[in-house]
């Protein structure tokens, strides 16, 4: 982990790329037209950058490209136009180094069923190259801030949501990434396990992450986020701090803001 | 590619599918229960029907004769047939299968037969009816015996030496080594049996690797870890092999431990059916066949791979996956019937060619040139194959089709 950190200071230092740890470059996608269904233009040249230390929230509808954005960032999907880096690397180019970089979270990503809650960490944990002491080691304190030793030895699909949240949330953690990517996380789970979530999401930004994630709850948006960025069918209308934007618009209220926005678009 | 990565992926896809209760299953205890019970319990029970029908004594009907007691008396001197009366509607009876054989003989018969004219006598049977059939055998041979005999007396009679009526015996004697003789006849069946359970070992975890892990939302998360997707994709693969290996090896083991408990009531069957033949087969050509299958194998697996990938949920992997257990069926089958020999064309049609190759060395052959040609040609298949599920692993339009 540290000699990724000092490749990217290095990266940083001989003015290779920007300080921004996140750097979409007219990002775009685009789903071929199928006999069922025509041309998806999900994503449509979107440019934005995120640093370490802020919480950057895409705002959307749903199918306004939120998903689609973030699984490119995450080199899940390969965009069709544009490019990003993500800690100092390039996604078309090097994707398995970007992942090695990121931890992604999602309500789509789920547990293996049938692995314990450490085994389901340390097979991540191997999945990004760590072995013996050092990996024991970080599971073990994950498990420790996350009030997880209760439930560690129970198979995944016997968990509760709460807890298979926690397993998540540990899971894209092990392998300490710098950036992490949170898509609609929050999505279908009750106040306390939410509650979890938000919670966790503010520790990576103190603890100098990088964070992005998309959500369609303004509520969330305006308790967690420094920054948002306002994306309506595949492209960014408005991005800026919560100030900056109520500052622009006029308006109090980010709901009102984003109405506002969308309904001017195209 | 890194085999330190593809061995996490195909150690945490062990101790997941060890696991699930169906892929223990379909890799463990359908082979080791299901189909030596299948095998032995049909053979056992064909076998015991077969000596039941054999041991009956056949209920015959003589009708007419009633001039010609020497005939008749001839008949029933037989231990091996059951007389009934005769009645005008024999052919109901025999229809009706209250007697296995109606012996129609015509009038006069005896006193026809000593001016040496020629007679027909007819067995009224229900041809393709396993005990009428046993009956008309019977019959038949009684007659030609009493048939034998009285030419015997009638040449005898006339002065001419009885032996021009019979002037020579034929006997006939099996010379292939008994393992050759049990390898064509076990050898055909067992090349065919590791084909098949090599395919449905791979089945079940084929699909449960891609399509299920696209239904479970797995497939996601494991996209997000650094490893690389042909790694991914090439430790599934081993899994799958895994199973498929695991199932056809478990199959042979188990049969062969039924083949060894039933080995007394198989001997008894063979002494009954080919006397004189001892069957063995050599454990060397089994370990041959798996050689030859092993290729067979990894095309299964890979194909099966492939095709479930293209599914988005285990119910669409297994319509998809259904008719290729016929494809493959059909050419290991085709390989079973008389007349299908091994050449340069059949030599190159995957899976015939094995089952064909596999019958040759379980008969202890050793065809060296179409070993080595099969071989590499399936070889050549699977990794096509191979290539063919990497790629698919690698398109992002068939991990999210929509």
């Amino acid at each position: 982990m540290i000699a990724s950190l000092t490749e990217t200071v290095h990266k940083r230092m001989t003015g290779l790329e920007s300080s921004a740890m996140i750097q979409a470059k007219s990002l775009s996608k685009v789903f071929p037209a199928t006999k069922k269904t025509k041309e998806v233009r999900a994503v449509d040249n979107v440019s934005f950058e995120c640093q370490p230390h802020e919480i950057y929230g895409l705002l959307g509808a749903n199918g306004a490209g939120k998903t689609t954005t973030l699984r490119m960032l995450a080199t899940i999907l390969e965009p069709t136009g544009g490019t990003a880096t993500v800690a100092g690397y390039d996604i078309i180019e090097e994707p398995e180094k970007v992942r090695a970089h990121v931890g992604f979270l999602s309500t789509a990503t789920a547990l293996y069923g049938r692995l314990t809650a450490y085994e389901m960490v340390e097979y991540f944990g191997k999945l990004h190259g760590m072995e013996g002491e050092p990996l024991r080691r970080a599971i073990e304190s994950l498990f420790d801030v996350l009030g997880m030793n209760d439930f560690k030895d129970r198979r995944c699909e016997k968990l509760s949501t709460g807890q298979k949240q926690k397993v998540s949330i540990a899971r894209t953690l092990v392998h300490d990434p710098t950036v992490m990517i949170f898509d609609e996380p929050t999505v279908g789970l009750d106040v306390i396990a939410s509650r979890t979530i938000v919670g966790f999401i503010r520790q990576c930004r103190d603890r100098g992450k990088t964070v992005i994630f998309s959500t369609h709850v303004m509520s969330e948006a305006e308790k967690l986020c420094d920054r948002i960025g306002i994306i309506n069918r595949g492209r960014l209308l408005a991005e800026g701090s919560l100030a900056e934007l109520r500052g622009r618009f006029g308006k109090e209220d980010l709901e009102d803001i984003f109405v506002e926005v969308v309904g001017d678009a195209p | 590619m890194s085999l330190r990565n593809i061995g996490v992926v195909y150690k945490k896809e062990l101790l997941d599918s060890l696991r699930d209760r169906r892929t223990v299953i379909s890799m463990v205890a359908v082979p080791l229960l299901l189909f030596p019970a299948l095998t032995f319990g049909m053979g056992l029970l064909g076998a015991t029907m077969m000596s039941r029908a054999k041991a009956e004594v056949p209920r015959v009907m003589v009708v007419g004769g009633e001039d010609s007691p020497h005939v008749v008396d001839a008949l029933k001197k037989s231990s091996k047939l059951e007389y009934v009366p005769g009645t005008p509607d024999y052919v109901d009876e025999v229809v009706n299968k209250d007697v296995r054989a109606a012996i129609v003989i015509p009038p006069g018969f005896d006193a026809a037969a000593e001016r040496g004219e020629y007679q027909t006598v007819t067995i009224d049977y229900f041809q393709n009816d396993v005990k009428s059939d046993l009956a008309e055998d019977a019959v038949e041979k009684v007659l030609k015996d009493y048939r034998l005999d009285l030419a015997k007396q009638l040449v005898g009679e006339r002065g001419v030496p009885a032996n021009l009526v019979d002037p020579f015996k034929v006997e006939d004697k099996n010379v292939a080594p008994p393992e050759k003789v049990g390898g064509s006849a076990i050898g055909g069946m067992l090349p065919y049996f590791v084909i098949i359970l090599s395919l449905t070992g791979a089945m079940y975890p084929a699909m449960d690797l891609t399509a299920g892990e696209k239904e479970r939302g797995t497939m996601e998360t494991i996209l997000t870890s650094p490893v690389s997707r042909t790694d991914l994709v090439l430790g599934k693969f081993l899994m799958v092999i895994t199973a498929s290996l695991t199932t056809a090896l478990l199959s042979l083991c188990s049969m062969g431990v039924s083949f060894l408990l039933a080995k007394g009531m198989i001997d008894k069957l063979v002494a009954e059916h080919s006397p004189g033949v001892h069957y063995s087969v050599d454990p060397r050509g089994i370990l041959a066949v798996l050689l030859m299958v092993l290729p067979l194998t990894v095309l299964f697996s890979a194909t099966m791979l492939t095709i479930s990938l293209f599914a988005k949920s285990f119910r669409e992997a297994q319509t998809y996956l259904s008719p290729l257990t016929i494809i493959v069926i059909m050419p290991a089958v085709v390989a079973l019937l008389p007349g299908v020999e091994l050449n340069t064309r059949t030599a190159l049609i995957p899976i015939l060619s094995t089952s064909l190759v596999g019958k040759e060395i379980m008969a202890g052959n050793h065809p060296w040139g179409f070993i080595f040609l099969i071989f590499l040609s399936s070889c050549v298949y699977a990794a096509i194959a191979l290539g063919a599920a990497v790629t698919m692993f690698n398109r992002e339009s068939v991990l999210f089709r929509a």
